[in-house]
Parts: structure tokens; C-alpha cells; sequence
């Protein structure tokens, strides 16, 4: 509410620096496409996209996550976060919001509380704790790190994990370890906000979670190549 | 010497090769609403920027279009002129400018360096009863002259710095000058973008490093397990991995947006200086840069200091200078006969050069040295400990201070005199007086709880005073490059009184947020610091950020503890290592509102104090 009323106050109430027409904390978006990339895969090739997009002030933000997978056209898999930002030392936020699954069918939602930003050794991490209906507890790990062969050629490591404390057989999810995904992706920034790469990416299903993928046929364990784009602006 | 040379010379001070407001249209031109007739006024002063003489002054600001880097942007400027008019005036003299503006937008001029009442120096908000010049308005500025030297002149608005708005003051003295020069040439260094400011700071928010094109990389990495093992590189890379920090941190902006300008000629062009034989020249520098902090040589050609920010000082020849922005420096350089010299001037970042020459033929050039390897930031530029250093880059008179870091008695040491670590930071000066060191001894840094938060990343753990050092990049170099434990005034503070209380400020930030604050609190937030008419302060300052930060006060001079408390350097803006100390005294001597801070464009939004003195 504090911040809302600053909102207000930055665009009506005069103060020195504005005076000299200068604002240390202007009202800022950003949206990034993480990945937007194609995987060859056994059967469909999907679709990725991994989008975040940000508005607001320097410790304040709103943001929306979003991930999608369409495999041959047909949407797999999408999810959508709202969360409010709070920046709560130098190099982390705590990221509070609301997450719904919108596909698979059945819709999910979920609480979400995470913790987004840079961890020692520069590892970009984000990890979110979600708590969905019926008791179902659900915690998701990602890091990425950057290294630069040159400024522009990047090898970026990335590590994602999700568990959970329920099955949920509906939408495909296992109790304990439900799935780890590593991915190794090679951009050229042409410019820092538009960077083609390519890419592999190995996914891997455990427990009730390779029982649910193997009812419905899909691979519990699956190693795609990849093309895509980051962009962001 | 041709005729054609004599007339080039005769033909004022300021030659470039740059063709004043190049690519411009008049169609272009009657677009913006400007009259051409005026552009063709600027323009036809000849190759340079225009200079104005006298007592009263007709400056209006207005936008015209630009084009250093082959497409046509717009700048602001002042008569038509990027950078501005040079001003000279005459110590003692009653100063008038009247500035109309005629930018759709609120603008300023400050008159940095310039000592004047409050409501003369142009900062809209905070100079007494003055709210900027509305579009369309004239405001008359009038002052009294009270120093010599040379200053420059910027607007205190918005970005409109590092749109153009900025030009050079030289003052001539009543008492002649204790040098002799037969020329004299004002080098305006800066930096131009194309791009809009608003956009350049709005990118420094979302990525910090954007413009950094010279990062670590798999070459840095193998080079160091080549050198120094692999042991050695583990440990170095943990610590900075630990930090989370980029120890090529040097500079926000860069050549990837910036070209840097000489005399407003971009390095494709170069500026000519133009002189005769045997000439003695007076080189009058100003970085009237937004964001870039140069190193200026000259390869062949020793500089003699004689001022720095306008004020004598004893003259030491060196090689190269650090420039941080808004800093000045007078040098006096002596050409042999029949040879051309090249005025490089090379980012902190090494990412580009501003580059002019000196040459007594305008078709006489001289080669351009390539630019110097990037440096990584040291532990002292962490405010580390010197008990853990790697042994790289750092001048040998750190160690000594390290070893002395115990905190002692002040008076004691005063008594004592040459205590080790404060002769270390003197340059040595054989059979003059006793020195009268600053107290160096610095104990244990305490940091306020304002500065703990998710706004600062940085707190330096043992800042220490750096005076002799060079600074990241020129350490170790082969050249003499100018430290500020070279400056000594030219005139005895001898009677200076002592100071009657000290403050202490943090210079404070999150490099990857993009916040800049002082202890912790950003300007919008911060209650102005309140001096007492009359008092004398010492100002102690500890830079808890991995940058360097050009403090400006303005009104007031700050008198830089270099090392002998008899010869304090008067300067106006003042650097401010990263993970240093250092201290400097200031004459409580002007009333009203005065602005007090980061000299970096983009930092100084929130690394600002409003100083009331009453």
C-alpha cells in the first residue's frame, strides 16, 4: 500500500530532484524471453517459451512467469505466475504471488513464496515454494550459470528440479522426486537483448511421476537438442 | 611555416578539423523549429568552439542537430555550439550571463568550480530561490570573479550533460601567472552517445553491466592458470565468486555506446592543436565527460602540472593523468621543433579514446598508441584487508600502510611528525620544511545500519587512505602518472586553521540494482547535511563500492589532505578510490542551498547530499 501511495506521490507531489528533472527510481519494465526455443524430440518436435516480464521500482516489482510446451501444436503444458518482488538483501528478492496451471486439464493453482537472485559463485538461482489445494506441497529448484568463452559466445549451465509431497496422478505428478531437467546452452549475444543459441537439454521423470508419463505414453527419460532465442527489452 | 599555418593560427585558439554540426539540413533544422540562420552563426565562428570574451554574456540553450557518429542526433547546446562557447573572463571582474532557453524542457547552467552566491550557482531546487529556466525563459546570472584559472560550465538538468550541454572557462588572472606559456589550449574531453539518456540509464538498471564489453572470459581464465597456477586462480576466482562482483567493473558506460570527444572531434577525426617552434604551450584540461573517467598522455612529451581544478599547485611533470569527470588540470608542455604529438586519451575501461594532436602542420600527424590492456580491479579496490593481498598492481607504499594500521593517538602522532606511513604517502621534496602530515592513521571503519540493506552490496572492511595511488589500470605501468600525493599548493596553508569537527560519509551502492546512495541513503530520502556559517569541516570519506567516484562540492572548496597539512591543494571535485579513504577540509564560508555529489551522471541521482549552510 506504502508503495502504491508512492506510485501516486512520484507522479504528482514535486520534489528537489524532480525539480531538476531527474528521478534516481523511475517506474521501469523489462520483458524477457528466457527461451523461446524448438526441441527435437521422439514424435513432435515442441515448442518452448520461458517468459518473465517485470514492472516496477528498484527494490518493488510486479512480475509474471510464464512457461509453455506445445508438442506439434498441441499445448502440453502451461503455467502462469503473478507475483509481487520484494528485494530483501543486495543480491536477493522474495518473489510472493500466485501460480495457476492452466494446462494439463484439470487447472491447478497454487501459492507460491520464492527466493530469486544471485547465489555466491554467480549461480542465478530461483527457488519457489508452492502449495496447492488438497495439502499438495511443491518445491521447485532452478540455477543457471553463465560463462563467456568471449564477451559475446556464453555457455550457459542450467539445473531445474521439482518435488513434491503428494501424488496427483490427474496432472502427472509423483510424490518425492517428480522430475530433473539439466540443459547446456551455447548464445551469441549479437546484441546483450537478442541472443540465438543452440543447445541440449536432458529431462528425466522419477518415481510415481514415470509411472503416471509411461500410462500416457510419454518418455520418462528424454534427451532433446534444441534451437532457440533469448531477447529481452 | 606556410602563410596558410599563420593565418590558421591567428585565427583563434581552437582549431579542429570538425565540421561544426556536421550533417545537418537546414530542412532538418526548420523540423525542430530552429531558425538556421542562427546554426549558421555558431558555425561561422570557424572550427572550433567559439570563444566569448567580456563581461556580459547572451548564452541561449537550445537542441541542434549533431552527427558524430554517422547518424544525425540531437543535442543540446548552447549558441548553436557543442561543447559550448569558451568563456573567458578576467579574475575581479562582474560577471553578467543572461541564458535564455529555448529547450522544451526546464534546464540550468552551473558554473562549476566558480565561486558565487548560491543563488548564482544553477541548481534548480537547491540553489536559494532558484526552480530552473522554464522553456522560453532568460534568467540573468551575476557574480563577482573572485579566482583564476580554468573551470566549465554544464547544465544541472535532467541528462542534459550528456546531451551536449557543456563548455570550458578559462579566467585570466590579475597577477600574472607564476609560468610563462606563448599558447594556450582548452582540451574538452567527453563522451557522446546516441542514444537517449533516459534509455541508457533505464538499461543500467535492468542489465548493470550492459555496456561492459570487456569482462572476464575463457582467455582470462587460462591465461591466469598459466601464470599464476591453478591454486592461486581457485582462490581469486572463489573470492570474487563469493562476492558476486565483476573485477572488470571500471566503468558503467562505454565506448559500445559512447564516442569520446576532443574539442567536440570525434577520435575518427581528432582535434589539431596548431604551434610554432619553440613554443611553450598551456594545455587546459577539463573532463566534461557524463560518465567516463580518462587517462590522458601525450607519447613523447612530459607534462608539468601547474594547476589542478583551477588552483596553482607546484609544478610536477609526469606522464599521464586521471582525469575523473568535472576535474581540471593546466599543464604546461614543451614540443620539439618540427614533430607531432598525439593527445590520447583512453577511457578507464579501455574500451575507447578521445584523441587529438599537436603538430606544426595541420597535415602533420603523429601514430596513435594502441590502448592499454584492461586491468582487473585489486583488493584494495574492495576495501580489503592488505593482510590477504595477491600481491598484484598495488605501489609499494600500501604495504607500508598496512603495517601501520594500528590505530593511534592523534596528537602524538602530530607531535611526531614523519611517522613512517604518512612520509610514504609525501612525494619527496629535498630541503623543504618539515611537513605537516594529515592523519592518516585510520582506525577501524565503522559502517551505519542505513548502510545495511538490500541497496548497498559492498561495505569495505579496512579502506585505507590511497594518496600515492595511481589508481586501477595505471599502477605499475612504466609511466609517472600523476597521484594526488603530487598535489601540493602552490601557496603556503600554513594558516589555515585546524578543523572544528569532522564528518564522516560512505559512499554507498548496488552495482547490480544500479542504486547509488551516500551512507547508505539515497538523495530523495536523505535530510540535507545543515554547516555552520563560519565552521571549518574535515569531510572523511569511505568508498564502499568497487567504483571510483568524483565528489564535487559545489560553493565551496575542498582542500585535499595530499600529505602536507602546509600545502593542502585546493580542488572542487575530488576522487574517491574504490574501497578507499580520504579526507579533505572545506572553509564553511558560503550561505544558502548547495549541491554536494557524485560527478557521475548516472550515479549522482542518488549519491547526493543538499548541504545547507546557514
Amino acid at each position: 500500500m506504502k508503495r502504491i501511495m508512492t506510485f501516486i506521490s512520484a507522479i504528482f507531489i514535486s520534489t528537489t530532484l524532480q525539480a531538476m528533472g531527474m528521478e534516481d527510481d523511475p517506474l521501469l519494465y523489462k520483458v524477457m524471453i528466457e527461451k523461446l526455443e524448438l526441441r527435437e524430440a521422439e514424435g513432435a518436435d515442441p515448442l518452448v517459451l520461458d517468459g518473465e516480464v517485470w514492472i516496477g521500482y528498484d527494490l518493488d516489482k510486479f512480475w509474471i512467469k510464464s512457461e509453455l510446451e506445445r508438442p506439434g501444436g498441441e499445448t502440453e503444458e502451461l503455467e502462469l505466475q503473478l507475483l509481487y518482488s520484494r528485494a530483501i538483501s543486495a543480491f536477493w528478492d522474495i518473489q510472493i504471488g500466485w501460480r495457476r496451471d492452466l494446462v494439463p486439464d484439470p487447472e491447478r493453482d497454487w501459492l507460491a513464496v520464492g527466493l530469486k537472485g544471485l547465489a555466491p559463485y554467480l549461480f542465478e538461482v530461483d527457488a519457489t515454494l508452492f502449495a496447492g489445494e488438497s495439502g499438495q506441497i511443491g518445491l521447485r529448484l532452478d540455477a543457471e550459470y553463465e560463462y563467456l568463452f568471449t564477451q559475446r559466445l556464453v555457455l550457459s549451465p542450467e539445473f531445474e528440479i521439482n518435488l513434491h509431497t503428494k501424488d496427483d496422478e490427474e496432472v502427472g505428478i509423483g510424490s518425492g522426486l517428480s522430475d530433473l531437467s539439466l540443459g547446456l546452452r551455447l548464445r551469441y549475444e549479437v546484441l546483450k537483448e537478442f541472443a540465438p543459441y543452440v543447445g541440449i537439454s536432458w529431462s528425466k521423470r522419477f518415481g510415481d511421476s514415470a509411472d503416471f508419463a509411461r500410462e500416457e505414453g510419454e518418455d520418462v527419460s528424454d534427451v532433446q537438442w534444441l534451437v532457440g532465442l533469448r531477447a529481452w527489452f | 611555416m606556410s602563410r596558410h599555418n599563420d593565418l590558421l593560427l591567428q585565427e583563434g585558439l581552437y582549431l579542429t578539423r570538425r565540421r561544426f554540426v556536421k550533417g545537418l539540413s537546414l530542412a532538418g533544422a526548420a523540423a525542430m523549429g530552429l531558425h538556421p540562420a542562427g546554426l549558421l552563426a555558431g558555425a561561422g565562428k570557424g572550427e572550433g568552439m567559439p570563444r566569448l570574451r567580456g563581461r556580459e554574456f547572451n548564452l541561449s540553450l537550445s537542441q541542434t542537430a549533431v552527427n558524430f557518429t554517422g547518424s544525425t542526433a540531437v543535442a543540446t547546446t548552447v549558441n548553436g555550439s557543442l561543447p559550448a562557447p569558451t568563456l573567458r573572463w578576467r579574475e575581479g571582474d562582474r560577471i553578467t550571463l543572461n541564458v535564455t532557453n529555448l529547450l522544451p524542457e526546464t534546464s540550468s547552467i552551473h558554473w562549476h568550480g566558480i565561486i558565487l552566491p548560491s543563488a548564482m550557482d544553477g541548481v534548480p531546487g537547491i540553489s536559494t530561490g532558484f526552480d530552473g529556466i522554464a522553456p522560453g525563459e532568460t534568467f540573468r546570472y551575476q557574480f563577482d570573479l573572485k579566482q583564476s584559472g580554468t573551470y566549465w560550465y554544464h547544465s544541472h538538468s535532467g541528462f542534459q550533460e550528456q546531451t551536449g550541454l557543456y563548455g570550458a572557462i578559462v579566467i585570466d588572472p590579475k597577477e600574472p601567472e607564476p609560468f610563462s606559456y606563448d599558447r594556450d589550449y582548452v582540451v574538452v574531453l567527453s563522451d557522446w552517445t546516441d542514444e537517449d539518456p533516459n534509455d541508457v540509464y533505464a538499461k543500467l538498471k535492468k542489465l548493470s553491466h550492459y555496456y561492459n564489453l570487456n569482462e572476464r572470459t575463457h582467455a582470462d581464465l587460462m591465461r591466469d592458470l598459466e601464470r599464476k597456477g591453478l591454486s592461486a586462480t581457485w582462490n581469486e576466482r572463489k573470492m570474487w565468486g563469493e562476492m558476486r562482483m565483476s573485477q572488470r567493473d571500471l566503468s558503467d558506460v562505454t565506448a559500445s555506446t559512447y564516442t569520446y570527444l576532443m574539442n567536440g572531434t570525434s577520435p575518427a577525426e581528432g582535434w589539431i592543436g596548431l604551434f610554432k617552434a619553440k613554443e611553450k604551450i598551456l594545455l587546459r584540461i577539463i573532463n566534461a565527460s557524463a560518465m567516463t573517467f580518462f587517462d590522458l598522455r601525450i607519447p613523447g612529451l612530459k607534462m608539468t602540472v601547474v594547476a589542478a581544478d583551477g588552483q596553482y599547485v607546484e609544478p610536477v611533470t609526469i606522464d599521464e593523468i586521471r582525469l575523473g569527470v568535472a576535474e581540471t588540470y593546466d599543464v604546461l608542455v614543451e614540443p620539439a621543433e618540427g614533430v607531432a604529438y598525439t593527445l590520447f586519451a583512453q577511457d578507464i575501461a579501455r574500451s575507447g579514446y578521445a584523441r587529438g594532436t599537436l603538430t606544426p602542420h595541420p597535415s602533420m600527424t603523429a601514430p596513435v598508441p594502441a590502448l592499454d590492456k584492461v586491468a582487473d580491479l585489486g583488493h584494495a579496490d574492495m576495501g580489503m584487508s592488505m593482510h590477504h593481498h595477491m600481491g598484484h598492481g598495488m605501489p609499494a607504499a600500501d604495504h607500508s600502510q598496512h603495517e601501520m594500521s594500528a590505530p593511534m593517538d592523534h596528537s602524538q602522532h602530530q607531535m611526531t611528525g614523519g611517522m613512517d606511513h604518512s612520509q610514504h604517502t609525501m612525494p619527496t621534496h629535498g630541503g623543504k620544511p618539515q611537513p605537516n602530515p594529515s592523519d592518516f592513521s585510520s582506525g577501524p571503519v565503522k559502517h551505519a545500519p542505513t548502510e545495511y540493506g538490500p541497496h548497498v552490496d559492498m561495505l569495505s572492511e579496512d579502506p585505507q587512505y590511497r594518496l600515492d595511488d595511481p589508481g586501477v589500470g595505471l599502477r605499475n605501468n612504466g609511466r609517472r602518472v600523476l597521484t594526488y600525493a603530487d598535489l601540493r599548493s602552490l601557496h603556503t596553508t600554513r594558516e589555515d586553521p585546524d578543523p572544528d569537527r569532522e564528518i564522516e560519509l560512505h559512499l554507498t551502492g548496488n552495482m547490480g540494482r544500479y542504486m547509488w546512495s551516500i551512507n547508505g541513503v539515497k538523495h530523495a530520502d536523505a535530510e540535507p547535511l545543515r554547516w555552520r556559517l563560519g565552521e571549518r569541516l574535515r569531510i572523511n570519506f569511505v568508498n564502499d563500492t568497487m567504483m571510483n567516484h568524483p565528489m564535487h562540492l559545489h560553493g565551496m572548496w575542498s582542500d585535499l589532505e595530499s600529505g602536507d597539512n602546509n600545502h593542502l591543494p585546493r580542488k572542487h571535485t575530488v576522487i574517491v578510490q574504490p574501497g578507499s579513504r580520504i579526507s579533505y577540509r572545506v572553509n564553511v564560508d558560503a550561505e544558502g542551498g548547495w549541491a554536494y555529489h557524485c560527478h557521475l551522471l548516472y550515479h549522482m541521482l542518488g549519491m547526493f547530499r543538499t548541504v545547507i549552510v546557514s
